[in-house]
């Protein structure tokens, strides 16, 4: 039997793979090679750890060793230094594993620690793309578990106990879900995962597939037992092709394994998969237009009642759920639904993944039990903002969601708080915004996805958000009055109450929730003319501080416009606000911090 | 997949390959394998501690490798680290010594004195 003294895991997400990870595998086999440790060490390629902003990152076990910003320089060094001769190379360790000169593993670092994976439990300790990876760590003994010991109304009784919600942004209970389409009439049934995650900056769904698809897979046929379905689509985007390339493998291997297909478990019940791939329109992430566009029409919802889980695919009931849902489920049906419910809050159970993204230290995935507080995912798991910037707003939930202030960091994170506070669960993005950040200009932006994402079909939508984008425009260029504010209040207030699907009803939400805790943000911008963060371009005016400025004409020589004047050594520069284009070349080029712009 | 044994059977011999990635707190057995510890044959003394440790299904014991352990003329050397108890650290080691010293010290728990640095020194 072969022996491998020693594992070296190293990211093949998306985020890793963008900075060079599959290099960074051809050369660690090289090297091995070279030293004659092929057989004694393995090369593994896994799915997302999450610290993505430290990538690409490798994992030597068995110390855990944490190796980040990996390159292909330093792929020698460990091979030779820690592989050889078991010293690992403290420099080449991320910054925090180490303290005090000892070395920490990966499980001790603060970014994990306060974490708890659930759905992510595999992410970056198996091969995604190998089968028996995942039965090693107990892959496919839920569904064993399901088929031989538990009837179909157990299985149902199960999810509903545990208390999960779904996963996507709804938050509706699984178990209700699974029951409704239990329930409903029908000769055939059908399952489908939605992976059409769109929202920007979030990955948590993409990341889930990539690390560890079998989780998926299981789940989706233990879906299928449960209601009595035999087909199973998961519907993912094309844009996501390392996901879709891993699906595949994992599809085929389940299926060799007899764990798709006819009889599974010898207990006469049949369930295949398909994939089908989305060409990248938010909208068929709501669940009527994906499944339109599953069935080859064109991805536009549709008014609801009826429900999927009455009439759904091709008119069949049909039951959905998100990635993670999905990847929850086996963890339920193995540790129990008591388990499962004795994490986080009342009434959001369990753990929910999140991708951290924009001024913040850690970016990347995390996965922490409900009900942990927005300061600890920020500061605790997140490092902090960077820079020494002071934190302005925390936003969840996408395009759907809204801005939470500082004045709200310590609320729990759960399902209904958030609502509360005027945002939102969503998928699970969480942009973290600094004092540099335009509160109007974010609002805008979220405004101007949605308006390129809205299919058209309903009117509130279609014509409502691109109004309201109009009158942002109008704002941020200066031309704002007050009424504007009212209008885009009475507007936002509307859409929400008459647009035909989720897109529409949350479209409003970052404009509203800026409005209720930045509105003196949007009064500077239209009673002032002032962009207090300094973004909107046609509200600043750049200027040089005469007292502080050296006389060096740096700035001049940068300038696209020639609009700085001066003489070098002898009068203080000026810039003509006539003619600057407001690029901020001049202030990045001073060296003395003399040029200001507001 | 026909039964819940079938699933046990290849998820057995699935983890004997991921068994590393797991924490755990059991012995710690470590060779030494700086320059002075792989030019006196430290290698093959590595390999035949993982293998016997995989022989005999040791669940809890980790085998690694470290640096320099400073006495480079009793190379290869070998150190047992026991929660609980001291460090043991056995000199002179041979493949065929490794293995006795698994079944003797990690298995049954018993020191084998005149392998280890107090009986040379």
């Amino acid at each position: 039997m072969e022996i491998f003294r020693s594992h070296v895991l190293i990211c093949g997400g998306t985020g890793c793979t963008s900075s060079g990870s599959q290099t960074l595998i051809e050369t660690f086999h090289k090297e091995l090679e070279k030293n004659d440790l092929t057989n004694e060490v393995k090369v593994v390629k896994t799915g997302c750890f999450g610290l993505c902003e430290a990538g690409p990152i490798v994992i030597v076990y068995p110390e855990g060793a944490f190796y980040s910003h990996v390159k292909i320089e330093d792929v020698k060094r460990i091979t030779e230094e820690h592989l050889l001769k078991g010293r690992i190379v403290k420099e080449l360790l991320f910054k925090e594993a180490i303290e005090e000169d000892k070395i920490r593993s990966i499980n001790e670092v603060d970014f994990y620690k306060k974490q708890k994976r659930v759905a992510l439990k595999n992410c970056g300790v198996i091969n995604p793309e190998e089968i028996k990876e995942y039965i090693a760590f107990d892959g496919y003994k839920a569904l064993g578990k399901a088929l031989t010991e538990m009837t179909r109304e157990e299985v149902i009784d199960e999810v509903k106990k545990s208390g999960l919600r779904g996963r996507g942004g709804g938050g509706f209970p699984t178990g209700l879900k699974w029951e409704f389409t239990y329930k409903a009439k029908g000769d055939q049934k059908y399952v489908v995962c939605n992976a059409d995650e769109g929202d920007p900056g979030a990955f948590m769904d993409r990341s889930v597939l990539e690390g560890d698809p079998h989780a998926v897979i299981e789940a989706m046929v233990i879906a299928g037992y449960a209601i009595g379905a035999n087909q199973g689509y998961i519907y993912v985007r094309a844009e996501y092709p390392i996901a879709v390339h891993r699906l595949e493998i994992a599809i085929n291997q389940a299926r060799e394994y007899g764990l798709l297909g006819k009889n599974i478990f010898d207990k006469g019940f049949d369930f295949d998969l398909e994939i089908r791939l989305g060409a990248g329109a938010f909208v068929c992430g709501e669940e009527t237009a994906l499944l339109n566009s599953i069935e080859g029409k064109r991805g536009m919802p549709r008014p609801r009642p009826p429900f999927p889980a009455n009439k759904g695919l091709w008119g069949k009931p049909t039951m959905l759920n998100n990635v993670e849902t999905y990847a929850n489920i086996t963890k339920i049906i193995l540790n129990g639904s008591d388990w499962f419910a004795g994490m986080g809050t009342e009434k959001s159970k369990g753990t929910k993944v999140f991708a951290l993204g924009g001024k913040i230290n850690n970016t990347g995935l995390v996965e922490i039990p409900m009900g942990t507080t927005l300061r600890e995912v920020i500061y605790e798991i997140g490092g902090g903002i960077p820079n020494g910037r002071a934190f302005k707003a925390v936003q969840t939930g996408g395009p759907s969601g809204g801005c939470i202030t500082a004045d709200h960091l310590d609320t729990p994170i759960d399902y209904d708080n958030l609502i509360a506070l005027g945002s939102m669960m969503g998928s699970g993005g969480m942009i973290v915004m600094d004092e540099d950040n335009c509160m109007v200009d974010i609002a805008r932006f979220f405004l101007d996805f949605t308006v390129d994402e809205s299919c058209g079909k309903c009117p509130p939508c279609r014509i409502g958000t691109k109004r309201m984008l109009e009158i942002l425009n109008k704002i941020t260029s200066g031309n704002g009055e007050m009424k504007d504010l009212d209008r885009l209040e009475k507007l936002a207030k509307n859409i929400k109450a008459s647009a035909l699907c989720g897109l529409g009803q949350t479209a409003p939400n970052p404009v509203l929730s800026t409005l209720r805790y930045f509105r003196h943000e949007y009064e500077a911008h239209v009673t002032e003319k002032r962009c207090p963060a300094g973004v909107c371009k046609e509200l600043l005016a750049y200027t040089i501080d005469s007292e502080l400025c050296k006389k060096c004409g740096i700035c001049a020589g940068k300038c696209p416009t020639s609009c700085i004047d001066g003489v070098k050594g002898k009068e203080v520069y000026k810039i003509d606000t006539e003619k600057c284009i407001k690029c901020g070349a001049c202030m990045e080029a001073c060296p003395f911090n003399a040029i200001d712009k507001k | 997949m026909k039964s819940l044994e079938e699933l046990a059977k290849i998820r057995e011999e699935a983890i004997k390959k991921v068994d590393i990635r797991r924490e755990r707190e059991g012995t710690r057995i470590v060779v030494g394998m700086a320059t002075c510890g792989i030019a006196a044959g430290a290698r093959p003394v590595l390999m035949a501690l993982l293998e016997e440790v995989k022989v005999r299904n040791l669940k809890d014991v980790l085998v690694n490798q470290t640096g320099c352990i400073g006495v480079c003329r009793l190379e290869p050397i070998v150190e047992v680290y026991k929660p609980g108890e001291e460090k043991v650290t056995y000199v002179n080691m041979t493949p065929e010594k490794a293995k006795e010293m698994v079944a003797q010290h990690i298995v049954n728990g018993k020191v084998i004195d005149p392998y280890t640095i107090g009986a040379i020194e």
